[in-house]
């Protein structure tokens, strides 16, 4: 009975006939019949479009139904990005390490009091391309899987979430380089480091959410992409990125950086690196909380609109 | 609108009113669609500001009730825009009803657009792992099929080519191959199959036919009212979003031909 399990259940009790309640693997949990992938009239799932659970959790369990799918969408992107290249995946590597490079040369002299600059501008690069990429991607994978919702059903949300897996890949590959850099410019690798895969975290969250807010609104107007590489640019420059925040005036610092969620996601992820210290925990704090709030909106906005898109698209 | 419902039982055995495994009540779809086509933000706010942005309703399917039982091959005829296709689509759970509600009791299969979801630059290998993953299936289910899908696409020789460099036909194959590499309860076909060469389409109603014996429930939209005739037993006729008649396919066909 390993049939394909295209559409999955967990239906009021109240709601089926009770000729198909009674199937043999039915487990009842607090009135809810639970059959994930089995039987109704002899194994087979059902789908109903009259039971609404919350569409956000509901999103939930089909996203990780098809985990599967996310994982090849992610296989897919990783594998053509640099199939026709001679170089492949080393790409992934050296495109951070150019526009470190490139920066260093321009601004080196200028930002001259800045320790170990290079590790400076490479720390902050590599957290933000790892937002603008995923973000951009989640847009244009939605409009490319666009034309597939019309067609067959999978969950709305593996579009988005196949494109940071996909940056996660990227910000792992580029880790390696980084600590290169780090080493030759003289930063020592600390304890700290272990503590990455919260800072991570907390983009992986901060970017899913921008990019499930700006895939909705994708999807209704072409243009809204390159709007987006517009402000991109913009809030690229109002992030301490390839400059030291010091030279910010203070009293222009509280406004600029402090409502300025980028500003605080770089932050913690430069600390364990450049500084090989533990980011202030209130900054921590705020920075995570900040990107749970901004993926529990955009989830939960996708998944009320996702059932629009079909009809859109 | 005054027609007469048709409703026969061609075959008592397999089809009672029971074993509903499609089950639409009173399935409204609107569609919205702009006065006029707007398809950047800019503009929309511009509209917007002017007061003109209006969107005009359009039921595509209209009160639609309709059981569709276990084991039957039940097809449904109408003109271009009746809200056929809508109506798969409700079915396949690609839409939501705006109205009225859907059940579906077993696992479906969409036969529509076949390898739609292919990318060219992947081999045949990854496209199959990418396009049965699109269809809910697992790199293990994969894994235990391989060689069926490939052995019936025919095109083992290519399977680690690029799709870029296939033809047509093979992408087609391929298509069909995996989409019915696992044996679905419900089988939706938009139109007749036109895949490949004729013996490829002789396997391929072979597979469905297989299908069928084995108990699953087929749902065909076709304008070819004499496919209908030869294979379905069952027909519904719509138009305009609202089923006119429901029957055996003689009839229904004839109604429909009436007009």
């Amino acid at each position: 009975m390993n049939k394909c399990s295209t559409l999955a259940i967990i239906a009021r009790i109240d709601r089926i006939d009770t000729q198909y309640a009674k199937g043999p693997s039915s487990t009842c949990e607090g009135g809810i019949v639970k059959r994930m992938g089995k039987n109704v009239i002899e194994g087979l799932p059902i789908y109903d479009s009259g039971i609404q659970r919350s569409k956000a959790i509901e999103e939930v369990v089909e996203a990780y139904r098809y985990r599967h799918l996310i994982f090849q969408l992610v296989r897919r992107d990783v594998l053509t990005r640099y199939k026709r290249s001679i170089l492949g995946v080393a790409w992934t590597m050296l495109n951070p390490l150019g526009m470190m490079l490139v920066l260093t040369i321009a601004f080196s002299q200028l930002f001259g009091g800045t320790r170990a600059y290079p590790a400076y501008v490479l720390t902050g690069l590599v957290a933000w391309n790892f937002f603008s990429q995923t973000t951009t991607a989640s847009m244009n994978q939605m409009v490319w899987g666009g034309g597939l919702l019309g067609k067959i059903y999978i969950p709305r949300t593996v579009f988005v979430l196949s494109s940071i897996g996909t940056g996660l890949v990227n910000l792992t590959l580029s880790i390696l380089p980084l600590i290169v850099v780090l080493l030759i410019t003289g930063t020592p690798i600390r304890f700290s480091i272990l503590f990455l895969p919260i800072p991570i975290l907390s983009l992986v969250a901060f970017s899913l959410g921008v990019g499930l807010l700006l895939s909705t609104w994708a999807i209704y107007f072409y243009d809204v992409t390159e709007m987006y590489q517009i402000a991109l640019m913009a809030w690229m420059y109002l992030t301490p990125i390839i400059y030291p925040e010091e030279i910010v005036p203070e009293a222009v610092r509280i406004w600029l950086f402090t409502l300025n969620p980028m500003y605080h996601l770089v932050s913690i992820f430069r600390a364990p690196l450049y500084n090989g210290a533990l980011p202030e925990i209130h900054q921590l704090v705020g920075a995570l909380g900040l990107s749970i709030l901004v993926l529990a909106v955009g989830w939960i906005l996708f998944a009320r609109k996702s059932d629009e898109f079909a009809y859109r698209v | 609108m005054s027609l007469p419902i048709v409703f026969k039982e061609p075959q008592e055995k397999t089809t009672n009113m029971n074993n509903a495994v499609i089950e639409l009540e009173s399935v409204s779809v609107r569609y919205r669609v702009p006065e006029e086509r707007i398809g950047t933000f800019k503009e929309y706010m511009i509209r917007r500001i002017q007061g003109k942005v209006k969107d005009r309703d359009f039921w595509a399917l209209h009160d639609v009730d309709l059981k569709v039982h276990k084991g039957e091959v039940f097809g449904v005829i109408g003109r271009n825009g009746a809200g056929k296709s809508t109506m798969l689509k409700i079915v396949s759970r690609v839409l939501r009803p705006t109205k009225g509600r859907v059940r579906v009791m077993g696992c479906v299969a969409p036969l529509l657009e076949l390898g739609a979801a292919f990318h060219h630059e992947l081999t045949g290998r990854e496209n199959i792992f990418l396009n049965a993953a699109l269809l809910g299936h697992t790199q293990k289910q994969v894994e235990e099929r391989f060689q069926k899908i490939v052995d019936f696409a025919d095109i083992s020789g290519f399977i680690d080519a690029p799709m870029r460099t296939y033809s047509t036909g093979m992408v087609a194959r391929l298509g069909f191959s995996v989409a019915t590499a696992w044996e679905p309860d419900i089988l939706v076909l938009d139109e007749v199959l036109a895949v490949g060469d004729e013996a490829f389409q002789a396997k391929c109603h072979d597979r469905i036919n297989n299908f069928r014996k084995n108990g699953a429930t087929v749902l065909l939209v076709s304008h070819n009212t004499q496919v209908v005739k030869n294979i379905c037993q069952r027909v519904a006729w719509i138009d305009q979003g609202v089923i006119q008649a429901v029957g055996v396919p003689e009839e229904i066909v004839q109604l429909y031909r009436g007009v």
